[in-house]
């Protein structure tokens, strides 16, 4: 926890809520008849409701993403690196606006939310949402806060394929979108993956079909396993090399198969954070909503197509040492918009921690985003 | 701003599409975008200048030359710059022929190796020629394919790369009747534009 607040941080925040009743059309064809959304908000909007910058969270993330809740908060929200006062996205010239998403398990409506039907939760039978929903879903957001146009629309990994998917989708909703991390579609690798990630879920005997909740148990080992297998891929090989190493937790080989190696204590450790605070419904959702994610599907398959609905100007960034979304994947990206004629930058940042390399401190990475930030935001209105 | 870019710029079709390969800090494509409202990405492998690129609000695509233009090759542009990087990179030779592929309006420019200075440092004095245009010593240039006016005359007659135009300057962005004259040994900067 933070002994006073850092001058650079957006400081203590509260997350809001905003209930919409009117009903929302999923992907899938079926129907959410009302729902919540929780989000956080840092900055002021400007008059003109110009300065908005939607900031969309990855696969495990939510809508705390910068500040602190308390003081007795242990660690800032997850993009707090990037958000605040004279920061990259800075909070003095925007308005960040970063919601948890649709099926998420932090309070916006969610497989652990009730259900208005039956007034159970509503566990397996909470539809299956796609990153289109929870772009409509975010839509509405902006609708609610007045922002008919965001400034930007950024994340990383899967919150990078959000900013896509606003790109592609609602092209006269958003001027800029910074695309991180991520990929046009998964690959035959990614979606493996993330299917033994939710096989150690639904095997585990505690699932009961995903109404745990109901019956008072929870799938505790199927998630923290699956975090485990999911925390391998974004680390690089090098980045567990010289953390861990082959290092032992005692000096001796006990021949047997309790923890031996650091590596597998801090996967355990990892896996079991995450199982206490994340739901295993919304990680089975999540994932699925990252298996379905394809921009050009639609378009015969030609992401020079799906590209050339966009309007917005582009950042891509990728790190060299990604594996999970590796440099290749968003360059072809780049290659499409270049063809569809859009404009874009594109960074391959020199990075050794792999995937996770998109929330962390790595100078030039965070130079890249001040400076874009900084073009946008003199494109604004003189100060908000 | 670099004496062959002034020249460049006169080159260069309003409202167009430009790839600049090896576009610096993209001073270049500012001011093609500033004066002739041109759609400009450039190409660079450099992070500072990447970062001076975005800080500009210039379009840069970070990518490596020595592994050839595939990425571009689905898009149209008319014109494909290259200036003052043709030295730099392994082989110049196919990364002419990948610009003419991409575009049937090539500008390239280099330093000429062959320039009178570049003889004196070399013939003379028995020493690789380093001048304030190109102050690198040898075992730290990025250069590694230098070449004269005669010599990419010569690359050119070969590939069958048609030489639509022919200029040259000095650093101080001069050239007179004399350097038109004889290029090879007065210019310091060549500059062509080529098609196939």
């Amino acid at each position: 926890m933070p002994d006073q607040i850092p001058e650079d941080s957006v400081g203590l925040v509260t997350p809001q809520r905003a209930h919409f009743d009117a009903p929302l059309q999923l992907a899938s064809g079926r129907t959410l008849p009302e729902f919540e959304l929780v989000y956080e908000t840092y900055g002021t909007l400007n008059a003109d409701r110009t300065n908005a910058v939607l900031v969309c969270h990855a696969l495990s993330g939510n809508h705390h993403a910068a500040g602190y809740h308390s003081m007795e908060d242990r660690k800032p929200g997850w993009w707090d690196l990037c958000i605040g006062p004279g920061k990259p996205i800075d909070t003095n010239r925007f308005f960040v606006v970063a919601p948890n998403n649709l099926g998420g398990c932090h309070g916006s409506t969610g497989p652990n939310s009730q259900n208005p039907a039956t007034g159970r939760f509503y566990g397996p039978d909470f539809p299956m949402v796609t990153t289109r929903d929870w772009m409509h879903a975010q839509a509405r957001l902006a609708d609610r806060l007045g922002i008919e146009r965001f400034a930007a629309v950024a994340g990383g990994s899967l919150g990078g394929m959000q900013a896509l998917q606003w790109a592609v989708d609602l092209p006269e909703r958003i001027a800029h979108a910074v695309v991180i991390a991520a990929a046009p579609k998964l690959s035959a690798q990614n979606i493996a993956f993330n299917e033994v990630a939710r096989q150690a879920i639904l095997r585990d005997p505690e699932f009961h079909g995903g109404r745990y909740l109901e019956l008072g148990s929870y799938p505790k080992h199927g998630l923290s396993l699956a975090r485990m297998v999911g925390h391998i891929t974004y680390l690089s090989d090098d980045a567990m090399g010289q953390k861990f190493g082959r290092e032992l937790r005692n000096p001796e080989l006990t021949y047997d198969y309790n923890h031996q190696f650091q590596v597998e204590s801090y996967l355990h450790y990892q896996g079991d954070v995450f199982s206490e605070r994340f739901d295993a419904n919304t990680y089975l959702l999540m994932t699925r909503a990252l298996d379905y994610f394809d921009i050009a599907k639609e378009y015969d398959n030609d992401l020079t197509q799906a590209m050339a609905q966009a309007r917005c100007k582009f950042l891509l960034v990728s790190f060299t040492t990604d594996w999970r979304f590796s440099p290749a994947r968003s360059e072809e990206m780049v290659q499409a918009l270049i063809a569809a004629g859009r404009n874009l930058s594109y960074a391959r940042i020199e990075a050794a921690q792999g995937h996770d390399a998109f929330l962390l401190s790595i100078p030039r990475y965070s130079e890249l985003l001040r400076s874009y930030f900084t073009r946008i935001a003199a494109r604004l209105p003189a100060s908000a | 701003m670099r004496p062959d870019l002034n020249i460049i710029l006169d080159w260069i079709e309003p409202g167009s599409r430009v790839l600049d390969l090896g576009c610096g800090d993209g001073t270049l494509l500012k001011e093609l975008e500033r004066q002739k409202q041109v759609h400009g990405w450039g190409v660079e492998i450099d992070p500072k200048r990447i970062q001076a690129c975005v800080e500009a609000g210039v379009n840069v695509i970070e990518h490596n030359l020595d592994q050839g233009l595939a990425p571009f090759r689905n898009a149209r542009f008319e014109t494909v710059v290259l200036s003052q990087t043709l030295q730099a990179v392994r082989r110049p030779d196919q990364l002419i022929e990948e610009m003419l592929e991409i575009s049937g309006h090539c500008i390239v420019t280099f330093p000429n190796f062959g320039h009178w200075r570049a003889r004196i440092d070399q013939g003379l004095r028995g020493r690789m020629p380093v001048s304030e245009f190109m102050p690198y010593s040898w075992y730290n240039t990025p250069n590694i394919h230098f070449c004269t006016v005669k010599d990419f005359e010569a690359l050119c007659r070969e590939r069958r790369i048609r030489i639509l135009d022919q200029t040259v300057s000095d650093r101080h962005q001069q050239s007179d009747s004399l350097m038109r004259a004889w290029p090879n040994l007065l210019a310091e900067i060549a500059i062509y534009r080529i098609s196939r």
